[in-house]
């Protein structure tokens, strides 16, 4: 079967059965490979990419529910505002640490700040609790997201 | 090529100067492309024999004509930051910027590329500025040194009167100057400085070290164009999935291989002595068809290992004495002789690693060469371990190093490079095997557990003059480097226990390795350390209870003679406020320790409620690591290591269960998150002493911090890992 995917705003065909996550079609089949792998099973977010700009994660999502809806993944998230806000403010607070999480912390973070551009503690919190990090670097992302909140003063 | 030999004065570090070979060589020559090439080597050191095989050098630090510095990493980066530090340590004496240096990934080669505090290219035990803070500064010191005694020629002036900045040397008068890239033949062609002539900086002179640059691999990171192991791409790669014998020891018994290949883009099913693969075009694939093809098992004998039982046996053999690892005056006279005595056993469970990046290794499998792409800690001992099973000779087995998604310790094991290598050895093309996190959390090399034994004796004054510590567990060592295991001592495994920081009359400790069968052990992120910090630190406040003494008086009693330890406890317990009363519910505990070559106390402050629920709150963590490289990189070490040693503190098991471990993923293996993750904060000692290891120090000094503040807010001593609610 073949889908017809609007990826960064560039539309891909792919061929392969529906119930395909989208998250191996991203990688394995167009090599985009900034979207990670890190459990299956939705439980760490390393996957997060954005669904008509709402974070979704991509090892769930099979590419036949995908539809019409516009994907943007890591690769293309610098182009929004958001995106650029999260992506200057991670580097200013020095966030990364081995980085493999870290797609998925800028899609989650970026997703929050479009569409709530002053979260409080506790909505980053709600925001950013399925995103594991195993290098720890939580503390530096809830500074970070503060800091693009606020335009980066 | 022309070489000087001296002798280093001192050794890299302290710690651990036996080991650490005196004799250093710098090697200088030209480039393929015209540019200077130059090394500063520790000699290797062969592991099997503890020879020294002498003079072979590398060549980790390049300087092109175009002006970039190459600088072949000997360590690798998996988020502590290495890349970026080491590269500092080089820019500094090179008098270069720091954004000049181009990191490469080095290839495997101990002779070339080891760590000269571990004597093998490995990267671990918290030793990459402890090993290379000597050689990259003199690699760095002496290439500048040969350009500015090229550009002096060329000016005929006085070297010494010759100044340089960013890669640019100045002209005594000032109205001059030669960039290096238009003195590199010139230098390629001199003399090398005699080693012994090459001063280093003092300390004062530092412009780099000491500041807090960005990662130089950042904005790759931050945009997803950094390529980890799994982000592999070759022409005609094929990826697989696989399914490992849920049971150490099983093999498949039956595979629906015809279910499996009827599955769109699937193209292979594979089964291997311990696994089966299926090889797709893509992952999807790949996982629906390990599911159609319903593998059986033959479990082996390992189907009725319980770790229920396991405990038992270790709790056994924990009632024996055990080799002697340190015994000063007369422990069983003093004991008995105590005005007061304690006993307690303490256990730590088995704990997986459970990188970010689940293992994979991509290989390509031919007659005479075996290329493999795979992100490791120990790229030589892989390489090694591939030309054992292969037959092939190590030159044919070509190790492709890759950034890490996280290591803990996992990645230093060859285990997923030789799985890989024995599936593509039966495909035709490269392929890139990755496991699922069921797969990573169920077959890891596991950090042991421990049946440890601890008694002290108290005297009138309520002062500790007797103290045994008998530590029970697997030997990693044993099993990791065998010619290291030495009269049936662990190093690893009695590391923090041995040697405590407090001056104690009378003290016996003794290792009893107790191998539990079913389950492999192997290191884990703050190693020995990590337990034995636990166990001393919970066992010091025990003692201080009995002694009816505040935890930190208690403590700063017995530091008179290490004055770093007594002022990172001091800087700890101000910056946290300690002696500041607290509401009912919460409590205060601290730690000291000293690891790595680091001191540390960390003061955590807790909230348990009714129901005994735990809530760390805040960490105050004060840190003397000797010359602190780049604080911001130690700030977040301290709070990577806190964050990895909470999760395990509070909730990190592994359990096995008819021979099968329970976990499997996040939900049952789960890791802290940013809504649990407390405030931390990192004091730093101002300290002129060689730079100290710090990636792991913070995940040993964590869990006592914690329980003792649990015992603090409650009276309940937690004495087992991970802590239960009560």
């Amino acid at each position: 079967m073949t889908y017809a995917l609007k990826i960064n705003g560039k539309s891909h065909t792919v061929d392969v059965d529906g119930e395909t996550p989208l998250l191996w079609v991203l990688r394995d089949v167009l090599k985009m490979t900034g979207t990670k792998f890190g459990c299956g099973m939705a439980l760490c977010g390393a996957c997060t990419v954005h669904i008509d700009g709402a974070a979704t994660r991509s090892c769930i999502t099979t590419v036949d529910s995908v539809g019409e809806a516009a994907v943007t993944t890591i690769e293309a998230i610098g182009e929004t505002p958001a995106g650029r806000n999260v992506q200057r403010a991670w580097l200013d607070h020095d966030v990364v640490q081995c980085g493999y999480c870290q797609s998925g912390q800028i899609m989650a973070a970026a997703a929050l700040l479009a569409s709530n551009p002053r979260p409080t503690d506790s909505e980053i919190n709600d925001a950013m609790s399925g995103n594991v990090c195993r290098c720890g670097t939580y503390n530096r992302i809830r500074a970070a997201i503060k800091y693009a909140s606020e335009g980066g003063r | 090529m022309r070489q000087t030999t001296d002798t280093l004065t001192r050794p890299v570090s302290g710690a651990d100067e036996a080991r650490v070979s005196r004799r250093a060589l710098l090697k200088v020559g030209a480039t393929a492309a015209g540019g200077l090439a130059l090394a500063v080597a520790l000699p290797s050191w062969s592991m099997a024999d503890g020879s020294d095989s002498g003079a072979v050098l590398n060549a980790f630090v390049r300087i092109e004509p175009d002006g970039r510095v190459r600088l072949t990493m000997p360590s690798v980066e998996m988020g502590q930051g290495v890349y970026t530090s080491l590269s500092m340590l080089l820019a500094e004496e090179l008098e270069v910027k720091l954004d000049q240096i181009e990191v490469e990934h080095a290839p495997p080669n101990d002779a070339l590329y080891a760590n000269p505090f571990l004597h093998l290219q490995a990267t671990g035990l918290s030793a990459s500025i402890r090993g290379f803070w000597l050689p990259l500064r003199r690699a760095g010191a002496a290439a500048r040194l040969m350009l500015i005694a090229a550009a002096a020629r060329r000016w005929k002036v006085d070297p010494a009167a010759c100044t340089v900045k960013d890669g640019v040397v100045l002209h005594p008068s000032g109205a001059r100057s030669l960039p290096y890239r238009d003195l590199l033949r010139s230098a390629a062609e001199s003399e090398p400085p005699a080693l012994d002539r090459i001063k280093l900086k003092e300390q004062g002179q530092f412009s780099l070290i000491g500041t807090s640059p960005k990662r130089l691999e950042a904005p790759d990171k931050i945009s997803g164009r950094t390529q980890f192991g799994i982000d592999v791409m070759l022409p005609g790669l094929k990826v697989a999935a696989i399914a490992i014998s849920p049971v150490l020891g099983g093999r498949p018994k039956a595979v629906n291989q015809s279910a499996a290949l009827a599955i769109k883009g699937v193209h292979q099913v594979v089964a291997v002595d311990e696994a089966v693969a299926v090889v797709a075009d893509h992952m999807g694939a790949a996982k629906k068809g390990l599911e159609a093809a319903a593998i059986q098992w033959d479990d082996g004998p390992n189907a009725s290992i319980d770790s229920k039982k396991l405990v038992e046996q270790l709790k056994k053999a924990s009632e024996s004495p055990g080799v002697v690892a340190r015994n000063e005056g007369h422990f069983e006279q003093a004991f008995s002789g105590a005005a007061r005595r304690l006993d307690a056993v303490y256990e730590l469970p088995f704990l997986a690693h459970a990188a970010m990046e689940p293992m994979n290794c991509t290989v390509h499998y031919r007659k005479d060469i075996c290329e493999i792409w795979v992100g490791t800690q120990q790229p030589t001992v892989t390489q090694a371990a591939v030309a054992t099973l292969t037959g092939m000779p190590k030159e044919a087995i070509v190790i492709h190093n890759q950034y890490l998604g996280g290591g803990f310790g996992r990645r230093l094991e060859p285990d997923g490079t030789l799985l890989a290598v024995k599936i593509a050895k039966q495909i035709d093309g490269p392929v890139k095997v990755i496991w699922s996190r069921e797969e990573d959390i169920q077959h890891d090399v596991y950090r042991p557990y421990y049946y440890d034994r601890i008694s002290a004796g108290l005297d009138e004054a309520g002062r500790p003059i007797a103290w045994h510590h008998r530590v029970c567990g697997s030997s990693v060592v044993a099993r990791f480097s065998p010619p290291l295991f030495k009269n049936g001592l662990d190093f690893d495994a009695i590391e923090g226990a041995a040697e405590p920081p407090y001056a104690i009359p009378n003290i016996l400790v003794e290792y009893v390795r107790a191998e539990p069968p079913g389950i492999t052990t192997g290191f884990w992120r703050g190693v020995g350390p990590v337990h034995n910090v636990f166990i001393v630190e919970s066992f010091m406040d025990e003692l201080a209870s009995a002694a009816r003494q505040d935890p930190v008086e208690f403590r700063r009693n017995l530091l008179v003679h290490n004055p770093r330890a007594l002022a990172v406890l001091n800087l700890a317990v101000q910056k946290a406020g300690w002696g500041q009363p607290m509401p009912p519910g919460k409590g205060r505990g601290v730690s000291l320790q000293f690891a790595f070559g680091s001191y540390l106390s960390q003061v955590a402050e807790v909230a348990v409620d009714e129901k005994g629920n735990v809530r760390v709150e805040r960490i105050v963590c004060a840190v003397d690591c000797g010359l602190p490289v780049n604080p911001k990189m130690i700030d977040a070490q301290i709070q990577s290591g806190t964050i990895f040693g909470l999760t395990a503190a509070l909730r990190g098991a592994i359990t096995i269960k008819a021979g099968r471990v329970e976990q499997g993923n996040f939900d049952s293996y789960p890791p802290l998150r940013i809504d649990e993750t407390p405030p931390i904060e990192t004091h730093i000692v101002a300290s002129t002493a060689d730079p100290g290891g710090l990636g792991e120090a913070a995940t040993a000094a964590v869990a006592p911090a914690v329980t003792n503040a649990i015992f603090a807010a409650t009276g309940r001593r937690i004495r087992r890992l991970p802590i239960q609610p009560a």
